[in-house]
């Protein structure tokens, strides 16, 4: 059985970062397994731009922003297997994964960095009643099959959903020559960034119908058309509002799903909320050594986050390795073992990432990501040591689309004289 | 001239086509599909039905205890995934005591082996997932969970490897009796044949009606059902029935033999023969009621939806046999629960039937025995290492969902009777089944089609002709827009 320090699952976006920055902080043997045909993950099919602001400053393509990890990989000599998918891993971090040319692989790992990525929801997740035909597609089928294989899935389209996906592909479809009929949102607020429905549907006079649902799918072969209806607060269709679209493809935006097989089937702990596991303030799972970041862990807007949040695991699993090769002694002369505290979503917060943290173990800053569960305009993110609140930032609007993050200091949590729990709400004034 | 046309590639006539592939007999099996298991025999519960609920002495009886007991050796023979789970029929008031004793009375009248009235202590020791408001129920160590397209398919496959031809996108508008047997006119031409094997599901009034004055008349009752991923997986071991109301056996929820859970099916009666399409109605109805039986299941997990079409025949009895004014026509009609159970025992008593009028010699070349689609899962680490090793396919994922490899669908497609589309590869290989329901692996599906069969991927469909993937290339719908 081979062996290696670091093992990284996924060579997208959050497996290519973790992967350099675990090589940057010093560690020698990584490998990373990647089950497609090339390093990059789904960045590959994202040939837009808008990647890579925050990183790099400047305006890059998914494929061109894969890119630059790539090039890093390969500068770094980091070792990676194409076209292997990992069938399991254990608790004791041994992978087994299969691939055509080394057949059956056995792998131990000291550390394992999850970095699956996500699945989209797909058409029988969201229980749309009507006919089965061809021509209906998750949007990043859509994407993959225009952008990768250069085939279109149809010329009449009606989106469901306005996941960032569907809005990208709104554009790509019309800039192909379909006419994108209309976006239709089930809630009363986008699930894209507000950049994207400005550049993607306002630029091409495309409408999005927020409060909308498809109610009926027709069409026996192939899909002719769709009926949207107006929803209610509680998403029930509205009778009297339906109205019926003829079209030959329905794409699918409606939200993403972290892929958690392999984390939920090697027993690591799980938050309802993201769908992804349970983190530390190292990004670390349930399991000691095993690390979460990107996609996986929770659903981002922006790949550069996904980079830095990968990059943190990446360092944090260099730790816990040199950690584990300290003498007893040296162990405990670092004193790390401090206890856990739970950082408690709140009042229009849905979850935060990390979940819990140690005030011994975490960096001078850390960074704390979370969505909010409905719009909020001219409200205050707070959040509170104890019962003392120590941040109160306004913001003109926030929405479930856009991922927020605030920044907490480990001065400033060892101050506080027995914290016990550090809350993240929203507050009105 | 055929000797016998059997219309139908359903189970039941794929069944019947095994049956009479023991035979020296040219037979053809006609099907307006693309491949086999297109209509009801892809969409439903799947279960093999102990045989409690059908009335003494009927057709639906005796072929459903009959075909009960032949299922597993047959799952063996022709290497079908089958599973004898057992069932349990709840009672949920003591109002209805009296209809469950009545059950395990009729159940003891077929002489179902083994069953048993099971108090609420018991069930919920073997069910714990079971509501707390199950206050009995009928245990049947007999019901089963099979894989619909696995049975129907391993049934055709068989009889195609024994000499059957199979016939598709061949659609059957008119047959006429002459002196030496029918001729059945379809839109690929006339087709003549001694016998004829009505076994049409849905449709089989129609060809019934064109050669007998006996009508008969068939109501599509359309079932819905909800399938959760494999996740949600062990939550029940048998299968769970409610008490049968008047249209059926009622929503049951069971685990299914690659281990997801499935709930339905609902029952409405349509006029519309050629829809199958599920409602916002009946997807509530088939959660609302799964739930009653078991309060925890996960609707989230839901990774599906589907409709299928029961063929109910008005006088609720399985058709079987020769009308009396037209010979050599033998229906296998009104097959609708528990017409899966039945299918092993209506495939011998029609092929014993068209026997008796033909009287054909024994095929000296008949091979029972089928062989699966090899699925590497259930190889040794050993064994699934060496096969990679001598067949590199083996090695590459295609759906990661249900871990299908590329090697699964190269013999998908050059098995006899291969698939051609998306959905025959997916009935034969899970490819596409799981969570992310073909997000993933469709594109690559395609590929392999298009590349194993030479065509172009603008002509790889979901189900044959019309359900095209993909219409055209990119850059092919540009208009020059003027300045």
């Amino acid at each position: 059985m081979n062996s290696y320090d670091i093992v990284v699952i996924g060579g997208g976006p959050a497996g290519l970062a973790a992967a350099v920055s675990a090589k940057e902080n010093g560690i020698e043997s990584i490998l990373i397994l990647e089950r497609d045909d090339k390093l990059g993950g789904i960045l590959n099919q994202c040939i837009h731009n808008g990647f890579g602001l925050h990183t790099f400053k400047e305006e890059l393509t998914g494929p061109e922003y894969a890119d630059r990890f790539i090039k890093q990989v390969a500068a770094l000599e980091i070792p990676y297997k194409l076209n292997t998918m990992v069938l399991d891993i254990t608790e004791e971090k041994i992978i087994t994964a299969v691939n055509s040319t080394d057949g059956l692989l056995q792998i131990k790992a000291k550390s394992v960095i999850l970095s699956m990525g996500c699945r989209e929801r797909s058409r029988g997740a969201l229980n749309i009643p009507g006919s089965r035909p061809a021509g209906i597609y998750s949007a990043g089928t859509a994407q993959h099959l225009v952008n990768i294989e250069g085939y279109m899935p149809g010329r009449e389209v009606v989106i469901l959903g306005s996941g960032d996906i569907g809005l990208i592909m709104a554009r790509r479809m019309t800039l192909e020559g379909a006419n994108v009929k209309v976006v239709a949102e089930l809630m009363p607020y986008s699930g894209g960034l507000k950049r994207n429905i400005v550049q993607c549907l306002d630029d091409y006079g495309i409408p999005l119908k927020l409060s909308h649902t498809v109610i009926a799918v027709k069409g026996k072969k192939r899909l002719e058309g769709v009926t949207l209806a107006q929803v209610d607060g509680e998403g029930k269709p509205i009778p009297g509002t339906e109205k019926d679209y003829r079209c030959d493809t329905l794409l699918l935006s409606c939200g993403l799903i972290p892929e958690n097989e392999l984390s939920k089937a090697m027993g690591t702990e799980m938050d309802p909320v993201t769908g992804g596991p349970c983190v530390n303030e190292s990004l670390e799972t349930s399991i000691s050594g095993v690390f979460a970041c990107g996609n996986v862990l929770h659903v981002h807007d922006l790949v550069d986050y996904v980079s830095e949040e990968a990059a943190a695991a990446g360092k944090n699993a260099v730790e816990y390795i040199q950690y584990k090769a300290l003498s007893p002694e040296n162990k405990a002369a670092l004193c790390i073992a401090g206890p856990e505290i739970p950082l408690i979503p709140a009042d229009g917060v849905r979850y935060t990432v990390p979940k819990k943290l140690c005030t011994d173990r975490m960096a001078e800053k850390l960074t704390v990501r979370f969505r909010v569960g409905s719009v909020y305009k001219n409200c205050f993110i707070s959040v509170y040591l104890n019962d003392r609140q120590i941040l109160h930032r306004k913001k003109p609007i926030m929405a479930p689309g856009e991922m927020e993050q605030i920044t907490l200091q480990k001065e400033q949590l060892k101050a506080v004289d027995d914290l016990k729990t550090i809350t993240v709400k929203i507050e009105e004034t | 001239m055929y000797d016998v046309i059997i219309i139908g590639a359903g189970v039941t006539g794929s069944a019947i086509a095994r049956e009479l592939s023991r035979y020296q007999l040219k037979i053809s099996v006609i099907e307006k599909g693309e491949d086999v298991c297109c209509e009801t025999s892809k969409a439903n519960s799947g279960i093999v039905h102990s045989g409690i609920d059908c009335k003494p002495g009927t057709v639906k009886a005796r072929m459903n205890i009959l075909g009960n007991e032949k299922m597993e050796a047959l799952s063996k023979e022709l290497d079908f995934p089958f599973k004898q789970n057992g069932s349990l029929i709840l009672c949920f008031s003591e109002e209805d005591r009296p209809r469950l004793n009545q059950l395990y009375e009729q159940g003891i009248a077929n002489r179902i082996p083994g069953i048993r009235i099971v108090e609420k202590e018991e069930l919920h020791n073997l069910e714990p997932n079971i509501s707390d408001e199950a206050i009995a129920a009928v245990y049947a160590p007999t019901g089963g969970i099979v894989c619909p397209f696995g049975m129907n398919i391993a049934f055709a496959e068989n009889a195609a490897e024994n000499g059957v031809e199979f016939l598709f996108h061949t659609e059957v508008t008119d047959i006429r009796k002459i002196p030496q047997g029918y001729v059945l006119t379809t839109n690929e031409g006339e087709l003549q044949t001694r016998c004829v094997v009505n076994a049409a599901g849905i449709h089989a009034d129609k060809f019934h009606n064109m050669v007998s004055e006996h009508q008969i008349h068939i109501t599509p009752r359309l079932g819905e059902y909800c399938l959760l991923d494999k996740t949600a997986g062990k939550l029940v071991e048998k299968t769970i029935f409610q008490l049968p109301t008047r249209l059926g056996k009622g929503v049951l929820v069971t685990p299914t033999v690659h281990g997801n859970i499935l709930m339905g099916p609902t029952a409405r009666d349509s006029d519309d023969r050629e829809s199958t399409d599920t409602t916002a109605e009946g997807l509530a109805q088939v959660i609302e009621s799964a739930k009653r039986s078991v309060p925890v299941l996960p609707i989230r997990q839901i990774i599906t939806s589907f409709c299928g079409s029961r063929a109910h025949e008005d006088g609720g009895e399985f058709i079987l046999g020769e009308p009396e004014d037209a010979p050599g026509f033998f229906d296998a009609a009104g097959i609708e629960s528990p017409g899966l159970t039945s299918t092993p025992a209506i495939g011998c008593y029609i092929a014993e039937l068209v026997c008796g009028l033909l009287s054909p010699a024994e095929n000296p070349n008949f091979n029972g025995r089928r062989t699966g689609i090899l699925d590497p899962k259930t190889l040794s680490k050993e064994a699934y290492a060496q096969l990679i090793r001598e067949q590199p396919a083996y090695g590459n994922i295609i759906c990661r969902c249900e871990t299908v490899t590329e090697g699964e669908i190269l013999d998908a497609i050059h098995r006899p009777l291969g698939a051609r589309s998306l959905d025959g590869i997916k009935r034969r290989t899970r490819a596409g089944m799981g969570r992310c329901q073909s997000g993933f692996c469709s594109p690559k599906v395609m590929e392999i089609l298009a590349r194993e069969y030479h065509i172009s991927p603008l002509d790889i469909t979901k189900s044959g002709n019309g359900a095209d993937m993909i219409v055209g290339r990119t850059k092919e719908y540009i208009q020059e827009v003027s300045p």
